[in-house]
């Protein structure tokens, strides 16, 4: 099925129908089907090659299912232009991957995909909310692991996404970057009402951070449930 | 001391073609004490490069009796020919003969109609097929070396051109920075050739017409009228397949397609 369909109201911001990726015969992702309201905060956990980060590229389209789909506001991700969708599903990688240049050089850069210029107060509010208020100038190869991710957020935000993805946002950093950047990711979620899904391979900081939590392995649900539900039944298997 | 060996022609061929192998045999075996293994890739390249040539040499024989439309074919096999060398350095590629035949085609194949119709390229078989495969030959080169390049920098930098796709950014601006850094790179030996001309090598074609009695200051222009064209045919060579490669490394859909290898999954 492609559209929107008329008939449908979109009670889900983001919906996945049996979402599966297959590569070279192996399923990466298996028949995933989630609906999330708006300003949930999901939380994918699982061990490593469980297809999480896979999950999340399907649902940022950077890689194109084999079958079913992603409806974002009840609208069949395929029929929205890529630019746009990426714009609208923003995500923020294990990695920060900035691009070379100034903080503000990289916040301006997804506005500027669709010619929007950010304006020096949008700049300097964005970077108010994660911490790096004076930092708007400085060049990004001076910044720690932990500074990098934060203008990562920053600039995931700077395109007002309807959907944030968070791809193990916190696991290359040290202890202490950690704790900081996932109080940061709390905060910030919390204060713009975003809607969230997030890759872990940690339960205790999904329980953090997530009203949900959804459990993959191979590629497919074992287990999903609100926090609570999850916690509990995974210390009855313990 | 061959010469005074050997008064037959084709013997004298055969005993020089034996000594170059048997120097490129003794280089293999110095590389092989530093445990660096060439022994299957040379020995191909010296068996096939002394094959081929042969066989062209006694095609060209027939050819340069024939009549002059002939060339056209000869020199659209040699770029076919070039096309598939160059796609075997561009593994990953998703349609790399495809890419490497229309640059090959486009960069070679205009240079050789223009400067023909120009006058600086002559008509006739014995002229047209030995500057047309310099051409081609150089702009194969190219080719690999963008193809290679282009790929390389697209590996190395995977996590940003997705970072920068996923933040809503078109793709072909994702790898500009890339596809300029293979166009500059592919060029370099056709640029230093020119830049080198006469001070570091003086090129056979210039040799034979001074052999076979050419004036020499009308040899020296005509090299670097061919230097020349190598250059042309080069970049534009280059150019085409950046064009196009950009174009293969994504889908329809904005997906880089061209990754070192599907990630494992996390």
């Amino acid at each position: 099925m492609k559209g929107k369909d008329p008939g449908r109201p979109a009670p889900w911001i983001l919906e996945t129908k049996h979402l599966s990726r297959m590569v070279s015969g192996k399923r990466l992702v298996d028949d995933i089907s989630i609906q999330v309201e708006r300003g949930d905060v999901v939380a994918v956990v699982g061990p490593s090659a469980s297809g999480k980060s896979s999950f999340l590229r399907l649902v940022n389209r950077l890689d194109e299912p084999t079958a079913g789909t992603v409806y974002l506001e009840g609208e069949d991700y395929r029929d929205i232009p890529p630019r746009e969708l990426r714009r609208q599903v923003s995500m923020m990688t294990q990695t920060a991957f900035l691009f070379p240049g100034t903080v503000a050089d990289n916040l301006r850069f997804g506005p500027r995909q669709r010619g929007k210029d950010l304006s020096e107060e949008s700049i300097a509010a964005l970077l108010n909310q994660v911490g790096l208020a004076d930092q708007a100038r400085s060049d990004v190869s001076h910044l720690s692991g932990g500074e990098a991710q934060r203008v990562s957020l920053a600039r995931a935000l700077a395109n007002s996404p309807l959907v944030l993805l968070l791809d193990e946002p916190t696991s290359a950093l040290d202890d202490s970057s950690k704790q900081e950047v996932e109080s940061l990711i709390l905060r910030v979620v919390k204060q713009n009402a975003l809607t969230c899904l997030m890759v872990t391979h940690d339960l205790a900081q999904a329980s953090r951070v997530a009203g949900r939590i959804l459990i993959l392995k191979a590629g497919k649900i074992t287990r999903m449930g609100s926090t609570k539900e999850i916690l509990h039944a995974e210390t009855n298997l313990q | 001391m061959l010469k005074q060996i050997f008064s037959n022609q084709l013997s004298l061929g055969l005993a020089q073609a034996l000594v170059a192998t048997v120097l490129a045999l003794a280089v293999m075996g110095l590389a092989r004490k530093r445990q660096i293994h060439l022994e299957r890739d040379i020995i191909i390249a010296l068996i096939r490069g002394i094959v081929q040539i042969v066989a062209v040499g006694s095609i060209l024989v027939l050819l340069l009796r024939g009549p002059r439309w002939t060339s056209v074919f000869v020199l659209a096999a040699m770029m076919a020919a070039a096309a598939a060398t160059s796609a075997r350095r561009a593994k990953g590629i998703p349609g790399a003969f495809g890419v490497s035949f229309y640059s090959i085609a486009f960069g070679a194949g205009l240079v050789i109609v223009l400067m023909t119709w120009a006058g600086a390229i002559d008509t006739a078989i014995t002229s047209l097929i030995p500057v047309g495969s310099m051409l081609i030959a150089n702009s194969m080169n190219t080719n690999s070396l963008t193809l290679n390049r282009f790929r390389s920098e697209v590996e190395a930098h995977t996590g940003l051109i997705e970072t920068a796709l996923a933040l809503g950014a078109g793709s072909k601006q994702t790898v500009s920075p890339y596809v300029q850094a293979s166009f500059q790179a592919s060029l370099i030996p056709a640029i230093d050739s020119l830049r080198s001309l006469g001070i570091v090598w003086i090129p056979g074609l210039m040799t034979g017409m001074l052999l076979s009695g050419s004036k020499p200051i009308y040899a020296a222009i005509y090299q670097f009228v061919i230097l020349s064209m190598i250059f042309s045919a080069s970049g534009l060579t280059s150019l085409v397949s950046t064009l196009l490669i950009r174009t293969h490394a994504f889908s329809p859909a904005e997906q880089l397609t061209l990754r070192p290898s599907v990630k494992a999954t996390r």
